[in-house]
């Protein structure tokens, strides 16, 4: 089964149904745009069009709709499916758009699965310009899933949005299973879904560190009892894997490093940030390595390339996928330090913000942090971090003061924030990741 | 507000925060013999801007650095909100 705010079908609804509403127009080898306003409809149409359509492509929600003809021309985008109106409006120089209905209806006939259907998903580039990350449903559904098979009683969820890699993966895993899926909307508040997990009885969920940091802030965390707790797509610091092993001391929980260019690298489940070192060569079939400091990956889980013609390589000449996370080794163990092109630069010297927002994370007070850089006219830069607290209202001004006092003690001189401003809520992304301006 | 006076203090503060022995603060004092590193006085131009409103570092580019501490008194005081 699979549940959304509003909607729900069993997999076989949706695998024997149709959630397209004009059936006149042919699908078969053609290039789809999904561009629809929920995730349950995106879910039915995907379902419905693999192994007809020549390539689907996923366009998530958050991503301005000024890049729909970009997206529609680099993906040779035929068909465009939408539910919104507003975007059904204009062409965008898509041959056909086609309504996507409000629920399935049972086909009269199964497809046969005739095609091996290219899978597009949008990462979002710097520049605010997506790129086009060229997938199949066996590199995208192909992943050692690190728990027990599915019992009965299986029930998943993920805070993410599945048009996004971290979400589609759980969908494909449910809808390849059988398991029953509790999908997230962005029209409800997190004490809202986390209300419907609990009501569903959700045992393995899955988000990034940003959505549990807010997860824990509700005051429904305690209402949910996960057996298994999933943490992906930003670094995982020490402080988030504590707060949650101390909020759910009988779940499992674990880390993992994925991608939507990389696919799914490993996973950790020691309970500690990083990871160890034999973990770069503890699978055969995905190839890991750190080079020129950055976390390279080359397995069948990776997306072939980027649609375009002046988009970058994805993979080097040897197959590996440079995923830009910087990693350092320390001591036995390696750890996440930030993205190479992520850096602040103070005097010339770099500063990885989810450094200092590790460390400002591990303060009793703090429930999470954001790192920015502040233009300075004597050395680039100086790092700045607005801070969220734990409880509201707590006493500012000593808060301000006792986490720079921390910061001091913990870090390096040009990467102690110059500024702590104490903010209501931080932005997360609708990938589940901390809004960073460039 | 007082330029030279919040300037002064802003100095002292700094140094405090980063353990920095303040040469005494005249007229003709060399900025680079003051005891602060660059990181302090970026520091230090950063909170002035909040202080005072000003930052004539950023507003003329063509400007000549200070090279005193009496300079970076005038710098500030002749520079616009």
């Amino acid at each position: 089964m699979m549940v959304g705010l509003d909607a729900k079908a069993t997999w076989d609804e949706l695998v024997h149904g149709s959630i397209v509403e004009d059936r006149s127009i042919d699908l078969r080898g053609q290039s789809v745009l999904v561009a629809t306003s929920d995730q349950f409809r995106a879910a039915a149409v995907l379902i419905e069009l693999d192994g007809i359509a020549r390539r689907v492509v996923l366009y998530p929600p958050d991503l301005s709709r000024e890049h729909l003809p970009y997206v529609a021309k680099t993906a040779e985008a035929d068909i465009l499916v939408t539910d919104q109106p507003e975007i059904a409006s204009v062409t965008h120089g898509i041959g056909s758009v086609i309504q996507c209905g409000r629920s399935i209806v049972p086909l009269d006939a199964d497809h046969d699965a005739e095609i091996e259907t290219e899978w597009v998903l949008l990462t979002s580039g710097t520049t605010g310009r997506p790129k086009l990350a060229l997938h199949t449903l066996s590199s995208l559904a192909d992943s050692a899933w690190h728990t027990d098979p599915s019992s009965g009683s299986t029930v998943w969820s993920t805070f993410y949005d599945m048009r996004r890699y971290g979400g589609l993966h759980i969908f494909l895993h449910a809808a390849l299973t059988g398991t029953s899926l509790v999908l997230s909307s962005a029209q409800e508040s997190t004490a809202d879904f986390l209300a419907r997990v609990c009501a569903h009885g959700v045992t393995h969920i899955s988000g990034t560190p940003s959505h549990w940091r807010r997860a824990l802030m509700s005051s429904l965390a305690g209402r949910i009892a996960p057996e298994y707790i999933r943490m992906s797509g930003e670094i995982v610091d020490q402080a988030i894997l504590n707060q949650v092993k101390l909020q759910y001391p009988h779940a499992r929980v674990a880390h993992t490093f994925a991608s939507t260019e990389a696919g799914v690298g490993f996973y950790v489940d020691d309970g500690l940030m990083g990871f160890p070192p034999e973990l770069l060569a503890q699978n055969p079939r995905v190839e890991i390595k750190v080079q020129d400091g950055t976390l390279r990956i080359r397995s069948t889980r990776t997306a072939s390339r980027y649609l375009g013609a002046d988009s970058p390589a994805l993979k080097d000449a040897d197959g590996f996928v440079d995923t830009g996370d910087t990693v350092e080794l320390r001591g036995e163990r390696h750890y996440f330090t930030g993205r190479r092109d992520g850096t602040i630069n103070v005097g010339g010297y770099k500063v990885h913000p989810e450094e200092v927002e590790a460390v400002i994370n591990r303060h009793p007070v703090v429930a999470m942090s954001l790192v920015k850089a502040r233009k300075n006219p004597i050395t680039g830069s100086l790092v700045i971090a607005d801070v969220v607290l734990k409880t509201l209202g707590e006493g500012s001004a000593a808060s301000q003061q006792d986490i720079l006092q921390y910061c001091r003690a913990e870090l390096d001189p040009h990467k102690v924030p110059t500024a702590i401003n104490i903010v209501p809520m931080l932005a997360i992304g609708d990938s589940g990741k901390l809004v960073r301006h460039a | 507000m007082d330029t030279k006076a919040e300037i002064i203090a802003q100095f002292k503060q700094v140094a405090g925060e980063h353990d920095k022995r303040l040469a005494p603060l005249t007229d003709d004092l060399a900025l680079l013999d003051s005891g602060l590193d660059s990181l302090c006085f970026a520091i230090v131009v950063a909170r002035l801007e909040t202080s005072l409103g000003k930052d004539p570092f950023s507003e003329d580019e063509d400007a000549r650095f200070p090279v005193t501490f009496g300079d970076f008194v005038r710098f500030y005081e002749n520079a616009k909100s």
